[in-house]
């Protein structure tokens, strides 16, 4: 088996054997990305050289016996919403042009910290708006399953990454679904983290009061392995939270007998696919055959979620946008007659289609005479939504869910149809909007071999739960070992 | 129709950390153009804003100096718009939740005390600073001073004279240099003033629509400005007209206001809640301490000032007019009990000098101890009023003490009769008319002749001894 295809957790063991190197991985991996990206298209930009030369560095450190971070020289692909000093942060766009980052994100600094090995951006969806990752000035990745298939997104080329072994580990950022989506989709891990619970400081914000960068794995170990890295307290992200960060790997492994999965009846509405909704139903099997117990719980404000999501994302994205206006980075519209047209220009050039439909919604919702029904009402609803979440927890343990109510679907098949495409994130958007952690693991496929995931959400700052959950699940199962045929 | 103004002013105060708002950028005024920025303050993709705490400690303080409620909750909210100078395109302030409440100042003005309604002050950050090329065909920015935190202090419409208003800010600009968070310099841009103007018939409640004044760069600019207004708005009404709605700019070369944008042009600024940013919570004992850094205010050291110093209202209020003048008359006033003429000499010649020398008052070699030292020689007889101001000077050039310099100048006074004696017998023969001008009853006539002794003796003569020893000589 080649190196491109195992785990972190069993390379850091062969590492730690001495029986491979990291040069041995990084030229693995970067093998398997020049033999399959022209397929799938998840990388915007690579770094072999650097990757080779900090892949040295480490390999130094270890036969000299130096300390080791915990990845020491395990590769990782950036979401290009992550700022990496001198890389070109593009957020999948044509704003950015020519923009390269004048600083480190944290959560990237403690990736580094730990002796990981950043090889590139993968590819998204514009400014992390979007479902499908067809919304890239980059061209659309595909679903390393079925390369007519959308990887799901906006982490759409994290997602397709990990799956077809072009990387090892995987940051994506999750505004409303955009991590656990699309690892729902391509069947691999995705966590997005508790509000709060890693830095955004350097993450290109979407929207700021629901971003939250999260991990795309192989498994449910390397998962809570990355997540120990990036989380924790920092002093630049004033929405950080100063709370101890478990030890999560070692969480792993506990049992699972009692512990009380709450299943939201609102979920398991008209709308869903008929084999995810079987999928889903023989994994509450899968959790009772280990001694979990099933609870029927209600969420009934969960048919809000979509629309309340819609409008403080959009609001906050159109304050966020702003500041790309070709004045002191990025893109410029050489046409410009004056101030105001240079504004235009830019912009009307600079964004696609979508992230103009966002602006203007979120513009639209603050303008004055229309503040307090939009954004003052959709900020009352989040409330009763958290509120709902609060209820629940006091009752349940965590909650299982579809991640997403389709499988991939095709590449085109609803660019044409923003609501429709909307409804792709209807069971992730209520945890970002409650600022509530979520996995989603490989739970199953369809008759035509399509991954099919599951969504396990947990209470505030304890992922070590569903993390929990999610690898009992995933001893239990099969479905995360099989892998896309992409020869 | 008699109309009554109705005034109200919005100040920008930039508050001096040593750090901007929400970076670790240093604030220095006049360093060279964008060397003090980050990718915080450049606003570039990914960052985000930390509150920088002496910022908050900062603005608290002049909150409780105005007498503000101070809020134990308070948030930060986005202000929508754009221009290149704000490189975020929408500028971190308070929207409904300002970090200080309603307050009220009080100052005197014509002797009489005036207190004015403060409706909130809150903090923001400042934005950068356009330059243009001579031929307007280039523009630059600097954003040095993007980020720097500003109290925005409210007035309640209060004000109904141009005076008032000046003397509003002269103690508004007291009481922050009082606290020692502002440089308060208004050609620097440390503080800067919009007005909100409107008149209504006197005895009307209701309010006229207001228009509001910017681009003032001084306090009399700002006098002239709200009298110009006033006025403009009067011949309106009187022919007939109606105010709009609007902002005008101040042109002080042509000491007029023009229009710049009216109320249908005005910007929907889309306020939200700043979601980087988690709200500021303060609690009973940070309040208190900070109030217990307090130090005592202008107003209140004034009355001090003429009880303790038996001063005139007058004079308590020009020498408390800075902190460091009346720290200064303080110092004195240990050392001396003669305070009315520590008085005179602070206000008539130390200020003077210092204002011409634009020097602070702690740069002047003329400390209190040489002052009042100074005093002292001339209480005791050793110098005279007229010779004092020589050796002032001398101190204010040289810093030497008083008595070294009367010593060395040979200025000491004389006030021995046989010393005089000569001097006063030839200038009565030299002036033979004079005299006779005096014994017809011409009184100005010995003033001359007093002058005469006092130019024959290079002004050292005790005036008092001169005085006497002609009208015995002349009889
Ligand atoms: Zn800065």
């Amino acid at each position: 088996m080649s190196l491109y295809s195992k785990t972190a957790v069993e390379l850091i063991g062969l590492l730690n054997k001495k029986e491979i190197s990291s040069r041995d991985i990084v030229s693995s991996v970067f093998q398997r990305i020049e033999q399959v990206d022209t397929k799938i298209n998840a990388f915007i930009y690579t770094d072999k050289e650097n990757a080779l030369k900090k892949a040295d560095e480490i390999d130094k450190k270890r036969v000299n016996a130096e300390p080791l971070g915990l990845l020491g020289g395990v590769p990782v692909v950036l979401k290009s919403n992550l700022c990496c000093f001198t890389w070109p942060v593009s957020c999948a766009s044509k704003i950015l042009k020519g923009y390269n980052c004048a600083y480190t994100a944290t959560s990237v600094e403690k990736l580094l910290r730990e002796d990981a090995v950043p090889i590139g951006y993968a590819n998204m969806d514009e400014f992390a708006m979007g479902s499908s990752c067809e919304n890239s000035a980059f061209g659309v990745t595909r679903n390393p399953w079925n390369t007519d298939c959308i990887p799901g997104g906006s982490s759409g080329g994290s997602a397709a990454a990990v799956a077809a072994d072009e990387t090892i580990l995987a940051l994506g950022s999750d505004t409303g679904g955009s991590i656990r989506q699309p690892a729902s989709l391509c069947g691999v891990v995705g966590l997005k983290p508790t509000y709060g619970r890693v830095s955004r400081f350097g993450l290109v914000a979407y929207a700021s009061s629901l971003d939250q960068i999260g991990t795309l794995t192989k498994t449910v170990a390397d998962n809570a392995l990355l997540l120990k890295v990036i989380s924790g307290h920092d002093c630049s992200d004033s929405t950080s939270i100063d709370r101890k960060v478990p030890d999560y790997p070692a969480y792993l492994n506990n049992s699972i007998k009692g512990l009380k999965i709450g299943i939201p009846k609102e979920y398991f509405v008209d709308g869903m696919d008929n084999e995810v909704e079987e999928s889903v139903k023989k994994s509450i099997k899968t959790f009772e055959g280990q001694g979990a117990v099933p609870v029927e719980i209600s969420l009934p404000h969960t048919d809000y979620a979509v629309a309340c999501y819609y409008i403080i994302a959009t609001a906050e994205a159109s304050a966020n946008l702003a500041r790309f206006d070709g004045i002191r980075y990025g893109a410029r519209s050489p046409q410009a007659e004056n101030l105001i047209d240079l504004y235009e220009k830019t912009k009307s050039d600079g964004f696609g289609q979508e992230v103009k439909r966002r602006i203007l919604l979120g513009t639209y919702v603050l303008s004055s005479g229309y503040y307090e029904a939009y954004y003052k009402k959709a900020q009352k609803v989040r409330t009763l939504i958290k509120n709902d979440f609060d209820t629940v927890f006091k009752k349940v343990d965590c909650i299982l869910t579809p991640t997403s109510p389709t499988p991939a679907f095709k590449i085109g098949e609803k660019t044409n149809d923003p609501l429709k495409m909307y409804l792709s994130d209807i069971f992730t958007i209520s945890l970002n909007l409650a600022g509530l952690p979520g996995i989603s693991i490989p739970g199953g496929f369809t008759q035509s071999g399509l991954p099919i995931g599951m969504q396990l959400a947990g209470r505030p700052f304890e992922e070590e739960v569903i993390l929990n959950a999610a690898y009992s699940f995933e001893k239990n199962t099969l479905f995360h070992t099989t892998k896309p045929t992409l020869s | 129709m008699e109309f009554e103004p109705v005034i109200g002013l919005e100040v920008h105060v930039q508050l001096k950390t040593k750090s901007k708002l929400f970076c670790s950028c240093a604030t220095e005024f006049g360093a060279a153009p964008n060397s003090q920025v980050c990718p915080v303050c450049l606003g570039h993709p990914g960052v985000l804003p930390v509150l920088n705490k002496q910022a908050l400690d900062y603005a608290v303080l002049c909150g409780l100096a105005l007498n503000c409620s101070i809020s134990k909750f308070s948030k930060f909210d986005r202000k929508n718009y754009f221009y290149p100078d704000l490189p975020k395109n929408y500028q971190v302030s308070q929207f409904d939740k300002p970090i200080c409440g309603k307050g009220k100042i009080t100052f005197l003005i014509n002797g009489n005390e005036k207190t004015i309604g403060i409706t909130r002050a809150h903090l923001e950050e400042d934005a950068g600073k356009l330059v243009h090329s001579e031929t307007g065909a280039e523009s630059g920015v600097d954003f040095n001073r993007t980020g720097i935190p500003l109290l925005e202090i409210v007035s309640e419409p209060d004000l109904r004279t141009p005076e008032e208003a000046y003397m509003y800010l002269h103690m508004i600009k007291n009481i922050i240099e009082y606290l020692g968070v502002s440089d308060c310099n208004m050609e620097e841009g440390s503080l800067r003033c919009d007005a909100n103007v409107s008149i209504r018939p006197k005895g009307q409640e209701k309010f006229g629509t207001k228009v509001e004044i910017k681009n003032m760069n001084s306090f009399r600019n700002v006098q002239k400005a709200l009298a110009y207004e006033l006025e403009r708005q009067e011949d309106e009404i009187l022919g007939g007209g109606i105010i709009v709605q609007e902002t005008r700019l101040w042109d002080a070369d042509k000491n007029q206001t023009f229009s710049m944008r009216t109320k249908e042009e005005a910007h929907d600024y889309r306020y939200f809640p700043e979601p980087d940013l988690v709200p500021v919570k303060l609690d009973e004992n940070y309040i208190k301490s900070l109030e217990n850094q307090l130090p005592e205010l202008p107003f209140d050291r004034m009355n001090r000032f003429t009880k303790e110093y038996t001063l005139t209202g007058y004079d308590a209020q020009v020498l408390t007019s800075s902190r460091e003048i009346a720290d200064y008359y303080e110092e004195c006033a240990n050392l001396t009990d003669d305070y009315k003429a520590v008085s005179n000499w602070v206000q008539s010649e130390l200020l003077r000098e210092i204002n011409e020398k634009k020097i602070s008052i702690k740069e002047s070699k003329v400390t209190p101890s040489k002052l009042t030292d100074m005093l002292k020689l001339i209480q005791k007889g050793v110098i005279s009023g007229k010779i004092a101001k020589i050796v002032f000077h001398e101190i204010m050039r040289s810093g030497k003490d008083a008595e070294q310099i009367v010593k060395e100048k040979g200025l000491v006074q004389i006030s021995n009769p046989d010393e005089l004696k000569n001097i006063v017998e030839k200038v009565i023969k030299d002036n033979k008319k004079i005299v006779d001008d005096y014994k017809g009853g011409k009184e100005k006539s010995f003033m001359f002749l007093v002058g005469q002794v006092m130019k024959a003796t290079q002004g050292k003569a005790n005036p008092q001894l001169v005085t006497k020893m002609l009208k015995e000589a002349i009889g």
